[in-house]
């Protein structure tokens, strides 16, 4: 035993599991999100079966069963339920029973004894309505302006086919209205910013004003035009409704107009289900969000954190990569220099909330006033830069990874070897010469090395973004299609504050837990593709310094 | 042994003080009163030497006596280090290059320098060679090609790389890295080549190579070589100068030097008592 000890072997062994450990952590971490956030989309049987309630009152009940849990037989008879039995436990169903819009709730434990025998009924339809959640229910007719085109075995296919139109004439009117009306609001606005422009600096002439009339006049003319375009295509999209029986017996009719999918759950083939499940999931990554962001894709989370991130890099290399080459290169080393370097080093551990309120005091009241008062004051009192948005969020990320690029590039430049430098100097380089092109590039992967750390923590900070700049939901995107493109003041959606958001604060926690998942799963995919980027770019790097030592 | 070593130099001992000066013919370099601190450490006491142009001029000395610091006087490497202060005067044709208005950087073009290691930049081996052509400002494609191709022969490195100029300089052996920069160096077309112990890091047979490559050089360029291997300094030297502990001792022509030293100290080093 002792032997063992002295060989080193329990140091090995003790070191081995350290990693082990980490990386089942780190693989747990991914399968978890996987498994409950990739599952959120294939489709689920959908049971029929009977609910007997306190009273003894029978019901029919229709739905997805979505969790299940075991519960004290005692509990159950304490609030009200007569079970005859002599287990001491016994489960109960999450179900899923949609139709939030007629019965209030769709999320509902049922204890186990309570309920009759599951079937799965081949015709009950599951619905994904653009509003109230899901329906389930049996359909009985189609209707065209009211009147029955379809009923029966029939009333199916007609559904689809009819389902094919209404999204196509929905995709048609949110185009209409993110695009061209955006379009004319914005023009509209900026028509009245420089009319208020004019008007402070008491330049506003008569004929100045009857040409904004006018103007504006033709952009009302335009927009009166779409919204008559608008209207037709709701009327179009209103023709078609269809009607269920729902699980208490009730007939109801659903505009086609609220439905974006409809699906015969417990009649697809594993082929089916495989093309809805990716349909769904292409739908996650490329739609807006819907329902109080519980329904719906993620796509503004994903372009607003992909963007800050880009941003905040655009912003953080420059500095941080100047700041260390004057603080290794040009600073005279000593006690000065050496207690910057310890402050820097510091400022990496201050937590991040403290950098948001920074932000927030710094640069969106004091900065961006100041910018408001100067550069825009025809919009007073709304705010420009004067309240929280995209670049005040990038660069309050940049401030806080500023410490990693600029730790990392020092690193960096002081792993140059002095043979190299005194090469270049001793072929007649200046000292920026021999900057520029050689320890620079040498020290290259090193600050890579920085960016690739500042991405990583950038892209997974939250809190200081709550209040610099994320909204849970963003009206338009920070880039679009109207000039200057790039709106820097634009508040984003960011998939960390998103996660928040849907977990902790939607209305419906049921409904949305899956898409926490989800969404982690894919924030981690976007943090590590961004990474693999970098890291990319770096080997490459590398690859050109090969042989040289220590770098 | 060479010709230039069989011919025996007029020796000029006017100026020679306790330390023989330079015999010669014409002098590239003169060193007059030179004193370098480290601090308060005085690491060269009053260094009179005059080295003679287009001859090889050793430096040999145990470690630490001074003779890479004398060296890098030269190119004023020493300018790099924080500590160091330099009084006296290095003429280079009759100009002090420590006066205040000498470029450095113009300097040193005309005082290539080659290190103990190998130091190719990361870069080809074109680039390596056009590097100090580039920094002057030359970008013309022509031009650097038939300068790299010129320095690289000149090196004795052109049969060795023709086919490969693109590769990175950190590829090649490190022989042949120590020619490359050698040929770095040339593509400047300077008048002084400094080598700081060009050849200890390398293997007997590389050794021979840059030994041969110095002797032919020296047609065209000054060269002031420090090593610590006495024999090479006997093989590839006309002149010799011997250091002790920031003093230069002797200094003659190299035959001389090793059969008839005329300074104690001199003898007990290259007879091996001490060093």
């Amino acid at each position: 035993m002792r032997n063992w000890f002295k060989s080193g072997e329990p140091w090995v062994w003790m070191t081995a599991g350290a990693v082990a450990l980490s990386l089942v952590m780190v693989y747990a971490v991914v399968w978890l999100t996987a498994a409950q956030g990739l599952v959120h989309w294939w489709p689920t049987p959908v049971v029929e079966t009977t609910f007997t309630d306190r009273d003894g009152t029978k019901t029919r009940l229709i739905g997805e069963v979505r969790n299940r849990e075991e519960v004290s037989l005692i509990r159950l008879r304490e609030s009200g339920y007569t079970i005859e039995s002599t287990d001491k436990f016994t489960n109960r169903y999450l179900f899923k029973q949609g139709n939030r819009d007629i019965s209030g709730v769709d999320f509902k434990w049922y204890p186990e004894p309570m309920l009759g025998e599951f079937t799965y009924p081949k015709d009950v339809i599951s619905v994904e309505r653009r509003e109230w959640g899901n329906f389930y229910g049996h359909l009985k007719a189609v209707k065209q302006e009211g009147n029955v085109v379809a009923e029966g075995p029939q009333a199916w296919d007609e559904l689809q086919k009819r389902l094919e139109r209404s999204n196509d004439l929905f995709k048609q009117i949110v185009s209409i209205e993110k695009n061209d009306i955006g379009k004319i609001n914005y023009k509209l606005e900026r028509l009245r910013l420089s009319e208020r422009k004019l008007e402070i600096q008491d330049k506003l002439t008569a004929d100045a004003k009857a040409d904004f009339e006018k103007k504006r006049e033709e952009l009302n003319v335009e927009f009166g035009g779409i919204q008559e375009r608008l209207q037709a295509l709701r009327e179009q999209i209103e023709r078609d409704s269809f009607v269920a029986t729902t699980m208490d017996g009730q007939e109801v009719e659903v505009s086609f107009a609220k439905m974006a999918d409809a699906i015969l759950p417990n009649d697809m083939s594993v082929f089916e289900k495989t093309s809805h499940y990716i349909h769904k999931l292409i739908e996650f990554v490329l739609d807006d969000p819907r329902e109080a962001n519980t329904e719906g894709g993620i796509f503004p989370a994903i372009f607003g954190t992909v963007m800050m991130v880009l941003l905040m890099s655009a912003m953080v290399t420059p500095l941080g990569i100047m700041a260390a080459i004057y603080m290794r290169e040009y600073a005279k080393q000593g006690p000065l220099i050496q207690m910057i370097r310890i402050s820097v080093n510091n400022l990496a551990g201050v937590p991040s909330i403290v950098y948001g309120v920074f932000g927030l005091g710094f640069f969106v009241y004091f900065l961006g006033g100041n910018i408001d008062a100067l550069f825009f004051p025809e919009s007073h009192p709304a705010p420009v830069f004067g309240s929280p948005g995209i670049l005040w969020a990038s660069l309050t990320l940049a401030l806080l990874t500023l410490p990693v690029v600029i730790v990392a590039t020092e690193e960096g430049l002081s792993r140059v070897p002095r043979t190299i430098r005194e090469g270049s100097l001793a072929l007649g380089g200046t000292k920026a010469e021999t900057l520029w092109r050689t320890v620079l590039p040498i020290a290259s992967p090193a600050m890579m090395t920085g960016l690739i750390l500042a991405i990583a923590r950038a892209a997974g900070e939250v809190a200081p973004l709550m209040l610099v700049g994320v909204v849970k939901l963003a009206p338009s995107l920070p880039l679009d299609g109207n000039f200057p493109f790039l709106h820097m003041e634009r508040k984003f959606m960011h998939l960390g504050f998103h996660i928040y958001d849907v977990g902790f604060q939607s209305p419906n926690v049921e409904a949305a837990r899956p898409l926490v998942y989800a969404t982690a799963l894919l924030l981690v995919i976007i943090i590590v593709v961004l990474n693999l980027f970098a890291i990319r770019l770096r080997n490459r790097m590398r690859e050109k310094m090969r042989g040289l030592e220590g770098v | 042994m060479n010709d230039a070593n069989q011919k025996t130099h007029a020796m000029d001992f006017s100026d020679m003080g306790r330390t023989p000066s330079a015999p010669t013919d014409e002098v590239a370099i003169s060193v007059e009163n030179l004193d370098l601190y480290y601090g308060e450490a005085k690491a060269l006491k009053s260094i009179n030497m005059k080295i003679p142009k287009n001859r090889v001029t050793a430096f040999i000395g145990p470690s630490g006596c001074g003779k890479s610091t004398l060296l890098r006087c030269f190119n004023r490497m020493n300018d790099l280090v924080d500590i160091c202060r330099v009084e006296g005067k290095i003429n280079l044709e009759g100009k002090n290059i420590y006066d205040k208005d000498v470029n450095v950087a113009l300097l040193r073009r005309r005082v290539g320098m080659v290190f103990q290691k190998p130091n190719p930049f990361p870069k080809s081996i074109f680039e390596n060679v056009a590097y100090g052509l580039r920094i002057m400002g030359v970008n013309d494609k022509e031009v650097l090609t038939a300068a790299v191709e010129k320095a690289l022969r000149g090196a004795a490195l052109w049969n060795e790389v023709k086919d490969r100029l693109q590769d990175s300089g950190m590829s090649l052996s490190g022989g042949q890295q120590q020619r490359l920069v050698i040929a770095r160096a040339i593509a400047l077309e300077p008048e002084i080549l400094l080598l700081d112990e060009p050849a200890s890091a390398l293997d007997p047979i590389s050794t021979a190579k840059i030994e041969e490559l110095v002797d032919e050089m020296k047609d065209k360029y000054t060269i002031v070589i420090v090593t610590h291997n006495m024999q090479q300094a006997a093989r590839v030297s006309d002149y010799t100068a011997f250091m002790y502990m920031g003093d230069l001792i002797e200094f003659g022509n190299t035959d001389t030097l090793f059969v008839k030293p005329t300074q104690k100290q001199t003898e007990d080093y290259i007879t091996g008592r001490f060093g």
